[in-house]
């Protein structure tokens, strides 16, 4: 390798790192804030030290979140909602997808155009009168018919069931499928949904993960604006509108960043282990046409 | 045959049906009722029947007078200023005063603009903070469309290439799209803080203490710039992986070909590359204005809309209305003129991706 090479090769990686600095150090900051007592937290944000585990370090903010908010549960209603909403997206998603690619029926193509169409629907301009229409829907529970959805899991849960994009994406994949499995099967007089469950879904493992990952994200993450707007009972919230919780104090920003961290580091996690399929599920939403 | 049809249209129905009900009863029926709410006086829970109202919603939202007073002058003609300013009677003799300018009552003075000394233009609107709302979502867009597009598409030139480790960097640049905007926001929040901000901290650093410390999310003029910056920081990774897959479309040979001619960096950009990011740049584009018009966690965490609505932005007052005032028919007027908004984006789309 030559000199200049070299040299520029090296620049190249001081460049590539002072970009990395800008991504790690405010979530570095975070980590390590959640760590310091208040006081020390704000005096350490005036130098270096605010990204060194330095000091009186401990784990006193964490006890203390626990304590001032249900932080468990909380993490609990988080994962409730979203793991529910996860599985029953998966099955309704791919099933319809299923039939949308595999199954001659009248009426499909006008089904899958009005579908498709709802892409373009964000989820904002439906809040308003979706709150009047869920505070007017019964629902079936072990005291019989109740009415009104407002504070419940349902109403964070059925609403956000299914989206277009998740069917898109299992028709997309579906119909790379070679159809010969499906048509081999039905000939040996297999039912459409044995088909599915043995022939496809076994195949669908990409584009499973893929869903999976961007509703993950969908309901861990972005979950903020609907909670707030049907979820007043603290004990249902989940995790980013319990943050509400922390702005009555007068900010206890080690306690903040306790809770902050609580709830990023599993998605980091989540991340860091299973990144490829992370970033191929992003790469994904973009092929939509 | 007959009964294979019916057979099939029953298993079709069957396992599309629950897919489809779900979005008609959450997305589509609801749309429909925003519609129909924007013209009724609408609430969550009235003891009054509900009234068709005709296109009121509207009108309140948008209506503007125009009114150009001339300054009070003094018994000797002059102009009568006060602190070096041309003096104009009160907006309230006309705001308050139906019987006589029934078209300005109840307005608020949006802006005004001067016209010569003695003479000045104010625009007067009946909902003001709607307005201002709009016009900080659309200064966002416009904003942080193109510049995180071309943020991203720098940040997936520069790690489209192949050397030792440059995966590790791909992953971090993507970092802060796994991590909930809410917790950004929380986050940025501390950072941005005038006091004890970890940003004023570092710019201070770089400086070497010129930098005079800023309230950034405290007062008008940076607060909305900030929340940009922090909005960039976070998505910027998303529309890099996009434009990377973008890039990877693009043949290995057009590059070699273009090595050969003896292209410049620059030349082999713009001739080879950029053509075949088209498609792309559109989508990246699409995808970044979609997500900026639903402006909201930023807002709801850092500011609340202020200081003085400088960051009150479209679905911020969608909430306050529909929720926080339980004004269905207003906060659904909101919602149809920003469904508007999104279709005319995804229309242009259509139209500029169609095949020639």
């Amino acid at each position: 390798m030559t000199l200049e090479r070299k040299t520029r090769l090296i620049g190249l990686y001081l460049f590539l790192g002072f970009i990395a600095c800008i991504f790690v150090l405010p979530i570095l900051f975070m980590v390590m804030s959640s760590l310091k007592p208040d006081l020390q937290l704000l005096s350490d944000s005036s130098s270096l030290r605010a990204f060194l585990p330095v000091g009186d370090i401990g784990v006193d903010n964490y006890r203390d979140a626990f304590s001032r908010a249900p932080v468990g549960l909380f993490i609990f209603n988080s994962v409730f909602i979203t793991a529910t909403t996860l599985v029953l997206s998966l099955f309704l998603a791919s099933i319809a997808a299923f039939s949308f690619v595999f199954i001659e029926w009248r009426g499909k193509t006008v089904v899958l155009a009005i579908i498709i169409a709802t892409y373009i629907l964000p989820f904002e301009t439906v809040a308003v009168p979706l709150l009047l229409l869920v505070n007017n829907l019964p629902w079936l529970s072990t005291e019989g018919v109740t009415w009104g959805w407002l504070n419940s899991y349902q109403v964070q849960i059925v609403p956000w069931i299914i989206r277009a994009l998740e069917i898109f994406l299992f028709v997309q994949y579906f119909r790379d499928l070679p159809r010969d499995l499906v048509e081999s099967a039905r000939v040996e007089g297999a039912s459409w949904f044995q088909i599915y469950r043995r022939v496809v879904m076994p195949l669908s493992g990409p584009v499973i993960a893929t869903v999976a990952i961007l509703k993950f994200l969908e309901m861990y993450n972005n979950q903020f604006i609907w909670p707030i707007m049907v979820v007043q009972e603290e004990g249902l919230r989940p995790i980013m509108v319990g943050l509400l919780y922390f702005f009555q104090l007068n900010t206890a920003w080690g306690e903040i960043m306790a809770y902050l961290t609580i709830i990023t580091v599993p998605v980091l996690a989540f991340y860091l282990v299973l990144q490829r399929a992370f970033i191929a599920s992003i790469a994904s939403t973009g092929v939509k046409g | 045959m007959a009964s294979r049809l019916t057979q099939q249209n029953r298993a079709g129905w069957l396992m599309a049906g629950p897919a489809f009900l779900l979005i008609a009863a959450f997305l589509i029926i609801p749309f429909f009722m925003a519609i129909g709410f924007s013209f009724t006086n609408q609430r969550l829970v009235s003891p009054n029947p509900t009234e068709w109202v005709g296109t009121a919603n509207y009108k309140r939202l948008f209506g503007l007078s125009i009114l150009t007073l001339e300054a009070e002058r003094n018994e000797d003609g002059a102009v009568r200023t006060k602190d070096g300013e041309p003096v104009f009677p009160s907006l309230r003799s006309y705001t308050r005063n139906k019987d006589d300018y029934p078209e300005y009552y109840r307005k608020r003075e949006w802006f005004s603009f001067g016209r010569g000394v003695d003479r000045r233009t104010f625009v007067l609107a009946s909902d003001v903070v709607f307005l201002k709302a709009v016009r900080n979502t659309l200064f966002f867009v416009v904003v942080v469309a193109p510049l995180q597009a071309a943020a991203a598409l720098g940040l997936a030139l520069l790690i489209n290439r192949k050397v030792r480790g440059i995966n590790i960097f791909r992953t971090i640049y993507f970092m802060p799209v796994v991590i909930s905007m809410v917790v950004v926001s929380m986050l940025w929040r501390f950072i941005y803080d005038g006091q004890n901000g970890l940003l004023n901290t570092v710019l201070d650093m770089l400086t070497f203490g010129w930098f005079e410390p800023v309230d950034w999310l405290g007062q008008k003029s940076t607060a909305l710039p900030s929340i940009m910056a922090m909005s960039i920081w976070q998505g910027v990774g998303f529309h890099m992986i996009i434009w990377l897959s973008g890039l990877q479309t693009i043949p290995e040979s057009l590059y070699e070909a273009a090595r050969i001619e003896g292209a410049s960096r620059w030349q082999t950009f713009r001739y080879v590359t950029w053509p075949g990011l088209r498609n792309t740049a559109i989508l990246v584009m699409i995808i970044i204005t979609m997500q900026a018009f639903t402006l909201y966690p930023q807002i709801a965490v850092m500011t609340g809309g202020g200081p003085l609505d400088s960051t009150q932005s479209i679905v911020f007052q969608m909430v306050e209305r529909g929720y926080g005032k339980q004004d269905i028919s207003g906060g659904s007027t909101i919602s149809v003129f920003l469904f508007l908004f999104v279709l005319s984006i995804s229309l242009l789309q259509r139209w500029l991706t169609r095949e020639k």
